[in-house]
């Protein structure tokens, strides 16, 4: 019986990447299998269609994973899934995305929530163009965690000379990105290194997955030094009643910490208060962090609303109508210099247009192409825009909640593009 | 040290959807049936915007065929918060001819939910319905958005979804066009529980270990009622039971169990081995791809 997981466990938000054949499926329903997270008529499910598919045997833990009729009749993975599994350490949240070239979007999707990534080396096959697009992904997208599972170790005989080759080229690939890399030889299949140390490969002198999934430290991950409180919604509950003069500013804090009684600045505005009150459902606090969800309270009757961004008067952001910035483009018409769009940047809505394409960066090859024009689905690149209104910024790699965007199509509504600002 | 539990994370991630929806779309619901997971949101609501009112109003899709317990609770528990509630109902949706009523001793109103949630979209202009369907509880649902877009007609398209990155939501739409949310996709059953532990929530009594006249089909226990029809070999009997979903009586089964309080409701839900939507939603085991069926058909 699975232990009762206390209600004091933090949590672990992690992305896995991996071709079509590397076994990502069966090692994400390998990992659920071993933790319990299977419930019994999930892999009746799951045993019936082994049956079905492969005939009397094995049970086929990739199948635990496939999600849409769409996706088990043409045996790919459409989209980005969501799993939840837990042990008595702490509860993870998984995005699983699908790894080929075309769905590059979705896992930037799945990367942007994720503190961890983990990418599938195939042991037979080594260190692929696909692999090195997968850490640089999560190094683009600020991952600072990087699990590489050198799998189907099995059918490498165990070989540490194998194992070591990988370790190697990959390391001299991913040099100069500033990355906490983690390398573990396994089989998804054969449950080697995955939850339980494997007899198998006694040289290797590491954790299991999951055990260092249970213990890596992404707490200090977090910058809790500059104050960046993004207004998302004015509480003003009016009326006859005693809150009659209430007015709150309600958000998520996206970095920092803050105290009542701190001196603040509200930007754009460019106006100093004293925060007097942090509120909750559950009363005053005395403190809060990011990422919290509270209400502060301010000294001084500003004019505050959605959009405006608090920080401390000595440590602010850049507030500009121009940047540099990193696009994942993830829409069918390309972005060209001149291109207009709705920009999203924390809780504040402008309109943006694209400059100039700096460089757009060959998915082959990682390198600059200097000469590329546009950036089309898939694509990712160097882009100079400009916004309609100021935005109060962070370079990404110093705040996500305030160095990152998102580019709207004003026709379509879509989502088109994924921005994470550089200063 | 700063760090939030892993349930302090669920909540402020679930307030921060709230607000953006909230901000952003023109006329949200939110829609309250009195079970486990909107007693949650209600819970969310609360934390995410008194002392101001709630910028949207409640809405349940009554079935009629619901447990009286969670019916009795639903109104009660709106009194307390002092917010108005819409009951949109599907007795109205089938006199007025919009919808068919099932027959047999398989009837259930189940689908024809779908027909009156659509129709009170409508009606009331709602461009935004919060939804407490979680991504554990079944595999379609694993794969949909927070922000789920639905057509004219309330479809959801899975392989047609917006990119959602961060937490920077996007919830334009255009008109007739709505968005679900579900601010629990990230939950799990036993978090929904533990946080209603840790809230000190109350529940509809069903949820707890009661005695219940009851009968078994297909392996589940059904309350004998009058809203479905038993056949000749179905013989009554009463036991100890609670429910781990609450929807129509028609299609949901009970469990056996003393469980009765909250503590020990916990505890048999973490040493479960079988899902919740399997062991109690016969609306499920139609077929493999029920819910992905139904969703694209405009179901929650």
């Amino acid at each position: 019986m699975t232990p009762l997981p206390t209600i004091e466990v933090t949590s672990l938000r992690l992305a896995t990447a991996g071709s079509v054949d590397d076994g990502k499926s069966t090692l994400i329903g390998r990992l659920l299998y071993d933790s319990k997270a299977v419930l019994v008529d999930q892999l009746e499910q799951v045993e019936e269609a082994s049956r079905r598919r492969h005939g009397e045997g094995a049970v086929d833990l990739s199948l635990l994973t496939d999600g849409l009729r769409a996706e088990r009749e043409q045996g790919i993975t459409i989209d980005v899934a969501y799993r939840y599994f837990a042990t008595p350490r702490r509860r993870f949240i998984l995005a699983d995305t699908p790894g080929h070239e075309q769905y590059t979007r979705n896992m930037v999707t799945g990367a942007s929530t994720a503190d961890l990534a983990i990418v599938l080396v195939d042991a037979r096959k080594g260190v692929l163009e696909q692999t090195k697009r997968h850490a640089h992904l999560s190094s683009l997208l600020g991952i600072r965690h990087v699990v590489v599972a050198v799998n189907k170790m099995d059918l490498v005989g165990w070989d540490e000379d194998v194992f070591d080759g990988i370790v190697r080229d990959f390391h001299a690939f991913v040099d100069g990105l500033e990355l906490d890399i983690v390398y573990i030889p396994l089989s998804a299949k054969e449950g080697d290194n995955v939850v339980t140390l494997s007899e198998r490969m006694p040289w290797y002198a590491g954790p299991a997955l999951l055990d260092h999934l249970e213990t890596v430290d992404v707490a200090s991950d977090r910058n809790l030094i500059d104050l960046r409180f993004p207004v998302q919604w004015v509480i003003r509950p009016g009326g006859d009643g005693p809150d009659h003069d209430y007015r709150g500013y309600a958000g998520q804090i996206a970095a920092g910490v803050v105290r009542p009684g701190d001196e603040v600045l509200v930007l754009p505005a460019g106006k100093r208060t004293t925060v007097s009150a942090i509120d909750s459902f559950d009363g005053p606090l005395d403190e809060a962090f990011a990422p919290m969800s509270v209400t502060l309270r301010l000294a001084d009757e500003i004019d505050i609303t959605r959009g405006d961004l608090i920080c401390r008067p000595d440590d602010a952001p850049t507030l500009s109508r121009e940047f540099e910035a990193d696009l994942c483009w993830m829409t069918d018409a390309p972005a060209v210099a001149g291109g207009r769009y709705a920009i999203k940047h924390a809780t504040h809505a402008a309109r943006a247009v694209v400059d100039e394409i700096e460089w757009a960066i060959d998915v082959h090859t990682l390198e600059r192409d200097e000469t590329a024009t546009q950036l089309g689905l898939n694509d990712i690149g160097r882009v100079h825009l400009r916004t309609s209104h100021p935005l109060a910024f962070d370079d990404y790699g110093r705040s996500r909640g305030t160095g990152a965007f998102i580019l709207i199509d004003e026709a379509t509504n879509d989502t088109v593009a994924a921005g994470m600002i550089r200063e | 040290m700063r760090e939030l539990t892993h349930l302090q994370s669920l909540e402020s991630e679930a307030i921060h959807v709230m607000r953006e929806v909230a901000a952003e779309l023109e006329r949200p619901v939110l829609l309250f049936s009195g079970g486990k997971d909107s007693i949650v949101l209600l819970r969310l609501a609360e934390k995410a915007f008194r002392p101001g009112r709630f910028p949207f109003p409640l809405m349940h899709v009554d079935t009629g065929h619901n447990f009286p317990e969670v019916i009795e609770f639903r109104d009660r528990r709106v009194d307390e918060i002092g917010e108005r509630l819409i009951v949109a109902s599907v007795q109205d949706s089938i006199d007025a001819g919009r919808a068919v009523e099932e027959t047999g001793p398989r009837a259930s109103r189940n689908r024809l939910q779908t027909v009156t949630l659509l129709d009170a979209i409508a009606e009331h202009g709602f461009d935004a319905a919060f939804g407490g369907a979680r991504r554990d509880e079944e595999r379609a649902r694993a794969k949909e958005r927070v922000f789920s877009f639905r057509d004219d007609f309330g479809g959801w398209d899975p392989r047609n979804q917006r990119p959602e990155l961060w937490n920077i939501y996007n919830g334009r739409i255009r008109r007739g066009e709505n968005v679900r949310v579900f601010p629990l996709s990230n939950w799990t059953e036993l978090d929904v529980w533990q946080y209603i532990q840790e809230e000190e929530l109350e529940i509809p009594s069903i949820y707890l270990a009661h005695e219940r006249d009851v009968f078994e089909r297909d392996g589940m226990l059904y309350a004998v009622s009058d809203y479905l029809e038993r056949l000749p070999d179905e013989t009554g009997f009463n036991t100890s039971v609670r429910y781990r979903t609450v929807g129509d009586m028609s299609c949901t089964g009970a469990v056996e169990s003393t469980a009765g309080d909250l503590d020990a409701v916990v505890a048999e839900i973490a040493a479960t081995r079988v899902t919740e939507r399997g062991e109690t939603r016969a609306d499920d085991r139609v077929s493999e791809a029920a819910m992905e069926d139904r969703k694209v058909a405009g179901y929650f």
